[in-house]
């Protein structure tokens, strides 16, 4: 069984870090502190992080802090980054106002 | 570690997470399967968040006002995490005679069952939701409905669930359950078995496939659902909005953003790849359906649309309900795209129904055998 998926795996406790109110999600604002939290509340997939704390789900739909928090998952979990799978990439690639996409019939 | 458990559950969605927590809450040991690597990544995190008893049938209205009454008022203080619950109410529109005799309708069949709703001018509905068009010339309204975050609501049931002891294990696909001594027992996965006194099956559209492997079949297909998300406003209004039309449905979220789904009309025949996807044709269309009601909004943003699964019953309420020739089976499937309002009075009632040995409500007709031939 992979080590993400027995979600009663021990990971130890939550231990505050100096730099835990470091911003990672800059659209939605969200810190590395409650990125890590998170992990600990049982979120082992960068899509549970993201339904649970909406990283990823701003203007930019995650295209700028990803990485980033596969990274801080990755490492409080002790696993390697690659074996975390990405979330979901999701239509439109930009924000796009409702009169124009509704307006693609005419 | 140990397979062996009071309660298997087969599905982490809403549904299973409840029942897990109310279970453990009473000191069951449980066990929860989920095929996906994700928790709740089914139509537990794939719906509009209503928690409506407003246009309900009647055999699933009284799990919808037991929920709405004892348990939602005080879900976020019970889980310890805001589930963003909201009873501002529901407001069904209607723009034409056609559409304000279907509600009216609604609204006496609602009434029938006891349920506070009624129907309401555009003018009453500008007075509650101010940002309506004059094209809504009527809606029914009910004060005690609502809605809530599906997403916190899930992953909050789980959270307490596993702090209580539950074991949850993802990407585990259940294939089979099996019989031992005239009693479902066993569950078996690709590689690995385990074994529980009781065994709900709560894994949506697949839980007929599983069911088959025990002799029984759920009549229930799956439809596809599309829902977008904008950019976060400011707080305009927080009731929970449909439409007589059916051409959208939604309600702005705490964060801000609005949540509508809608449909294009070809859902029926959507192409099936093996994960739900939205479709080219979808999202356009439900912004023209939303620019009708809501002018005011044709210059915000869409920032991401998504899709979900239903698992719709022929009928179109859930199957919750023992299996006579199968003990130790609890069906709780084909929720048919009301799964989530109704999550902690089903996730009560089959703790319920694996301790007491019943529900506290009467779920007869829910049952299993309740589907027949036409002649």
């Amino acid at each position: 069984m992979s080590k993400i998926n027995d979600r009663s795996r021990e990971i130890g406790e939550y231990i505050a870090q100096p730099d835990d109110d470091l911003i990672i999600c800059r659209c939605e604002e969200i810190t590395k502190g409650e990125i890590r939290k998170a992990v600990y509340d049982g979120m082992f997939t960068i899509t549970e992080i993201r339904r649970y704390l909406r990283t990823g789900m701003g203007l930019c739909q995650g295209q700028t802090c990803a990485k980033l928090v596969k990274g801080i998952v990755a490492r409080e979990l002790g696993v390697s980054p690659l074996s975390i799978e990405a979330a979901m990439s999701r239509a439109p690639m930009r924000p796009i106002e409702m009169k124009v996409l509704g307006n693609e019939i005419s | 570690m140990k397979n062996c458990a009071d309660v298997i559950i087969v599905g982490s969605g809403v549904i299973g997470n409840a029942a897990a927590y109310y279970l453990a809450k009473r000191g069951a040991s449980v066990i929860v399967l989920e095929k996906s690597d994700n928790i709740g990544d089914g139509g537990s995190s794939r719906n509009g968040g209503g928690v409506r008893q407003s246009g309900r049938d009647k055999r699933e209205l009284p799990l919808a006002m037991f929920g709405i009454k004892n348990l939602w008022p005080t879900l976020s203080e019970e889980l310890e995490m805001d589930v963003e619950y909201y009873q501002d109410g529901n407001l069904r529109l209607g723009k034409t005679a056609a559409h304000i005799q279907t509600l009216t309708g609604l609204t006496n069949n609602a009434t029938d069952c006891g349920l506070d709703v009624s129907m309401i001018s555009g003018d009453d509905a500008r007075q509650i939701c101010p940002y309506l068009s004059e094209e809504v010339t009527g809606a029914s309204w009910c004060p005690t409905d609502g809605h809530a975050n599906p997403l916190l609501t899930t992953l909050a049931y789980y959270r307490k669930a596993r702090q209580l002891g539950v074991r949850f294990i993802t990407g585990e696909e259940v294939v089979e359950i099996r019989k031992i001594k005239g009693k479902a027992r066993q569950v078996l996965t690709p590689n690995n078995s385990y074994e529980g006194e009781t065994i709900i099956l709560a894994a949506g559209y697949d839980s007929r496939k599983i069911a088959s492997t025990f002799g029984i079949d759920i009549p229930m297909t799956q439809a596809l659902l599309e829902v977008l998300v904008t950019e976060a406003q400011p707080p305009m209004f927080y009731q929970m909005l449909g439409t007589a039309a059916a051409d959208f449905y939604g309600h702005q979220s705490t964060h801000g953003s609005f949540v509508f789904g809608g449909s294009s009309g070809l859902e029926d025949v959507n192409k099936d790849n093996g994960t739900p996807t939205s479709t080219s044709l979808t999202a356009s269309c439900i912004c023209r359906g939303i620019m009708k009601y809501f002018p005011i909004l044709e210059d915000i943003k869409i920032v991401r649309s998504w899709a979900g699964w239903m698992d719709v019953c022929v009928d179109h309420v859930p199957v919750l309900s023992f299996v006579e020739e199968v003990p130790g089976i609890i069906l709780a499937s084909a929720f048919s795209g009301h799964g989530f309002g109704i999550s902690p009075a089903v996730g009560t009632l089959l703790s319920e129904m694996v301790i007491d040995g019943q529900p506290s409500l009467d779920l007869s007709a829910l049952r299993y055998d309740r589907f027949k031939a036409k002649i």
